[in-house]
């Protein structure tokens, strides 16, 4: 069974259909991609995934369990993560506090207790600051923990946002578009980590990704979305040389031209 | 903006123009005073007696204040700076002698109710419209006065400077002080530095050279230098000391103040306490609620009903029986309130809450609620918290001064807590970005109906303590202005700040009370305060500081759980 799957999703604003009867599944421990133009749906199918938008039909199912109908909150708690485009921080907390929050519903302590500041709760608060501390370390951000988000450097942001999104523990973790921004080693680093995140943690991932480098270089499978609805899925390889990707990226009559060339090696279709 | 980038810019040397333009603007603010009647009504009040008045230290003090802006700014030889500050003070002065010529051809009492022939007499030294060119020379020689200090050094224009601020601080407040000082056997001393209004000539003089002798001597400086000083142990040591010292001025202020003092510091304690229930709601969780005086009112009519031993009187227990009743049906009020309203956000919410305030409002004084509430003749004889004779020194105020400080003190406290924990921080969370607060699994319905109600619990103790007291309450104790200043002292403190409650209630409600004689014209200074505080200092008088934490977590060397992925390097 696939870890989340997306049957005949529809998310309608008004007339126009951001995401169009989009079928797409993704099994626990793999990486996968969702590419497209600007304005393709993909952002849109986030949001849906994470409770964001309410789907107008279809369902969305998590361990075989519809989430589609759940609350933001309650998709959380179910142990989906996300990160978002324009990066998202409470700016005026610090990076060690924003990754306290992400960590929100593994820790008890009711108000009560906070207040009468009783034993477990105090060592519900320790755990959770070592439990940060150490998240902080692993995103690369010792040492700033203590600095307010804003003021942290946009990489530097982009890897709390991961690291807050880590602290909930999740199973799912959708990235979007991780390496915005950022310059080439920037970009070779998040692309380490992604992998890492999959490789030493089992977290099964799913990105929005422009630079074609990174999607091509650890994406086990890619779906391309152009105008909501999805137009290809398969490895690198196969989306490559699919000839309606290369449309919907160069428009229509570049795919003569590029089928001719011959041998289009990794990433060079669609750098664009 | 664009004035201050133009302001800041050094003069060059011969452009006067960032001169006149403090003049102008000193000019605007002295015809201001003026024709609004604080020169003409607090002439009456003196300053220092037999010298000068409170409504002519206003014009001084525009004059000097234009005057030291406009030497500050000024740039060039010795000569040019006090050449600006008397340039700038003769404008000023010159906004009134035109006031003054106005005066005489027209008669502006149609428009300004205070333009009266009494007016230009004062600002002439009663020589009317012949006398015009008095303001113009006075200013002049004040802004120049005031100018004169940027020429000689730092060391005497600081101690000067405390000097006259000392000086004016203690005539302001003459009437306060001089009545404790009378009642507790320093009558001597009392008569010598005050007038019955203001500060004696002799007065003046000593608060002066005291105050200067001691920013000379710099002596807080100089203190807490040494005290930094110290090796750590002692440093704690005197720090300990300090807090007991100050413990017990807190304990003993209203027994040698005397009650006037300790009803203030109640009436203050009691918004710290209010206070910090805001500050959850709108502080922390960001929501902006002016309904806050509902649950003041649920609080107090509470206390009112269960205690009152008069008509409405229900039950008669005692105080201390009442106030957890009231907390915790204030408490209940705020989730009742709360549920309805927990969707809408942000602007929409205010008018929501509003909306409230005002139900809770009109209904206490209704027809409908009169034969259980009171209506306007409200609940009356509501038993003292401690019941003492009258000659008990715990009688009166300054029980309730004591009993305001504790319940300030143990919400402080709880407040505190609630702030550091999991549950603070998803409050600040939700303020920020209630998006992402719940896409990372913050329940928002229990989170946000969680803030409404301890807020509730906070303002519903206020109000139980407002009904211990006062010892009644009508309907005319519930009042917009009650949620608008506690609303107001938060952000004036600065947002989310625990010590800026208390400072901010120290500023928007202790001091205006202490400046009762001055009636109406202390909300005049009050609102221009808030003002200048939005405009220069938007964050608060004591922001909340970055709680720093990474550092006091302890190492763990072998992180558990999660092999050491490669860190992304730095």
């Amino acid at each position: 069974m696939p870890l989340l799957a997306a049957r005949a999703v529809t998310k309608r604003f008004g007339g126009l259909v951001a995401v169009h009867a989009l079928d797409f599944e993704i099994d626990e421990g793999a990486i996968v991609s969702v590419i497209g133009p600007n304005g393709a749906g993909k952002t849109t199918f986030f949001n849906c995934i994470a409770g964001f938008y309410e789907i107008e039909e279809g369902e969305i199912l998590l361990d075989g369990e519809p989430i589609h109908r759940l609350r933001r909150d309650q998709i959380a708690h179910l142990g989906v993560s996300r990160t978002y485009q324009n990066i998202r921080l409470f700016n005026n907390m610090t990076a060690m506090e924003n990754i306290l929050v992400g960590q929100h519903h593994h820790l008890h302590s009711t108000w009560i207790g906070a207040i009468l500041g009783t034993r477990g709760v105090r060592e519900d608060e320790d755990r959770a600051h070592v439990e940060a501390r150490r998240l902080l370390r692993f995103v690369g951000l010792q040492g700033r923990g203590d600095t307010l988000a804003s003021k942290l450097p946009y990489g530097d942001q982009r890897r709390l946002e991961v690291g807050r999104a880590l602290a909930n523990k999740p199973r799912l973790l959708l990235l979007d578009e991780p390496t915005a921004g950022m310059n080439p080693a920037e970009t070779e680093q998040m692309t380490e980590f992604i992998r890492n995140l999959r490789d030493d943690l089992g977290v099964t991932i799913l990105l929005i990704e422009h630079a074609m480098r990174v999607v091509m270089g650890i994406s086990e499978r890619i779906a391309v979305l152009d105008y909501g609805e999805k137009i290809a899925e398969g490895t690198p390889e196969e989306i490559q040389l699919n000839p309606r990707v290369i449309e919907a990226y160069l428009g229509r009559g570049s795919v003569a031209e590029v089928v001719a060339q011959s041998d289009p090696g990794p990433g060079s279709a669609a750098s664009v | 903006m664009t004035a201050e980038l133009t302001l800041a810019r050094p003069t060059s040397r011969g452009s006067w123009r960032p001169t006149v333009r403090v003049g102008l603007l000193g000019g605007i603010i002295a015809v201001y005073l003026a024709l609004v009647g604080i020169v003409p009504l607090f002439d009456e009040r003196p300053l220092v007696n037999g010298v000068i008045s409170l409504g002519q230290t206003a014009l001084v003090l525009t004059m000097a204040g234009a005057g030291s802006i406009a030497a500050r700014r000024a740039t060039g030889g010795r000569g040019e700076v006090v050449a600006a500050g008397a340039l700038a003070g003769a404008i000023t002065g010159g906004f009134v002698t035109l006031l003054v010529i106005l005066g005489a051809a027209v008669d502006l009492r149609a428009f300004m109710l205070n333009a009266s022939p009494r007016l230009y007499d004062l600002l002439t030294f009663g020589l009317g419209v012949a006398g015009s060119w008095i303001p113009l020379v006075v200013g002049a020689a004040i802004g120049a006065a005031a100018g004169g200090l940027y020429v000689v050094p730092a060391r005497f224009r600081t101690p000067v400077g405390w000097g006259l601020i000392a000086v004016v601080a203690l005539g302001l407040f003459a009437g306060l002080l001089r009545t404790p000082l009378l009642t507790s056997g320093l009558s001597q001393v009392a008569r010598f530095l005050f007038a019955p209004e203001g500060l004696t000539p002799i007065g003046a003089i000593i608060v002066f050279a005291v105050a200067t002798a001691f920013n000379v001597a710099r002596g807080p400086v100089a203190v807490g230098r040494r005290v930094s000083a110290l090796p750590g142990r002692e440093r704690r040591a005197v720090f300990v000391a300090g807090g007991v010292v100050s413990l017990l001025l807190v304990f003993v202020m209203p027994l040698a103040l005397g009650g006037f003092f300790a009803q203030v510091i109640a009436l203050v304690a009691l918004y710290v306490l209010m206070g910090l229930g805001l500050n959850i709601t709108l502080g922390l969780a960001g929501l902006l609620d002016l309904g806050f005086v509902a649950f003041f009112a649920v609080g107090a009519y509470t206390v009112g009903l269960l205690t009152s031993t008069a008509e409405f009187g229900i039950a008669q227990w005692p105080f201390w029986a009442a106030v957890p009743i009231a907390v915790l049906l204030a408490m209940a009020f705020g989730a009742f309130l709360g549920l309805p309203i927990l969707g809408i956000r942000g602007d929409y919410l205010a008018i929501a809450t509003l909306g409230f305030g005002e139900i809770i409002r009109i209904l206490a004084g209704s027809d409908l609620l009169k034969g259980v509430l009171g209506g306007p003749r409200g609940i009356i004889n509501i038993p003292k918290p401690i019941g003492v004779a009258p000659d008990h020194f715990l009688s009166g105020a300054t029980q309730i001064y004591y009993i305001a400080l504790v319940f300030a003190a143990i919400v402080a406290f709880v407040a505190w807590r609630l702030r550091a924990s999991r549950l603070g921080r998803a409050w600040v969370a939700i303020r920020e970005d209630e998006d992402v607060a719940e896409a990372l699994g913050i329940s928002l319905v229990q989170t946000k109906l969680l803030a409404y109600m301890l807020g509730a619990a906070f303002a519903g103790l206020g109000g139980a303590i407002f009904a211990g007291l006062v010892g009644s309450i009508f309907s005319s104790s519930i009042q917009l202005f009650v949620s608008i200043n506690v609303a107001a002292l938060i952000i004036v403190g600065g947002m989310g700040s625990i010590p800026g409650v208390i400072v901010g209630a120290i500023f928007l409600i202790g001091i205006p009370e202490l400046f009762r004689e001055f009636s109406e014209y202390r909300f005049l200074f009050y609102g221009i305060v808030l003002i200048a505080m939005m405009r220069y200092r938007p964050e608060g008088l004591l922001p909340s500081r970055i709680v720093r934490r990474e550092l006091h977590v302890p190492e763990t060397e072998s992180p558990a759980g999660l092999p050491a992925g490669e860190p992304l390097g730095r």
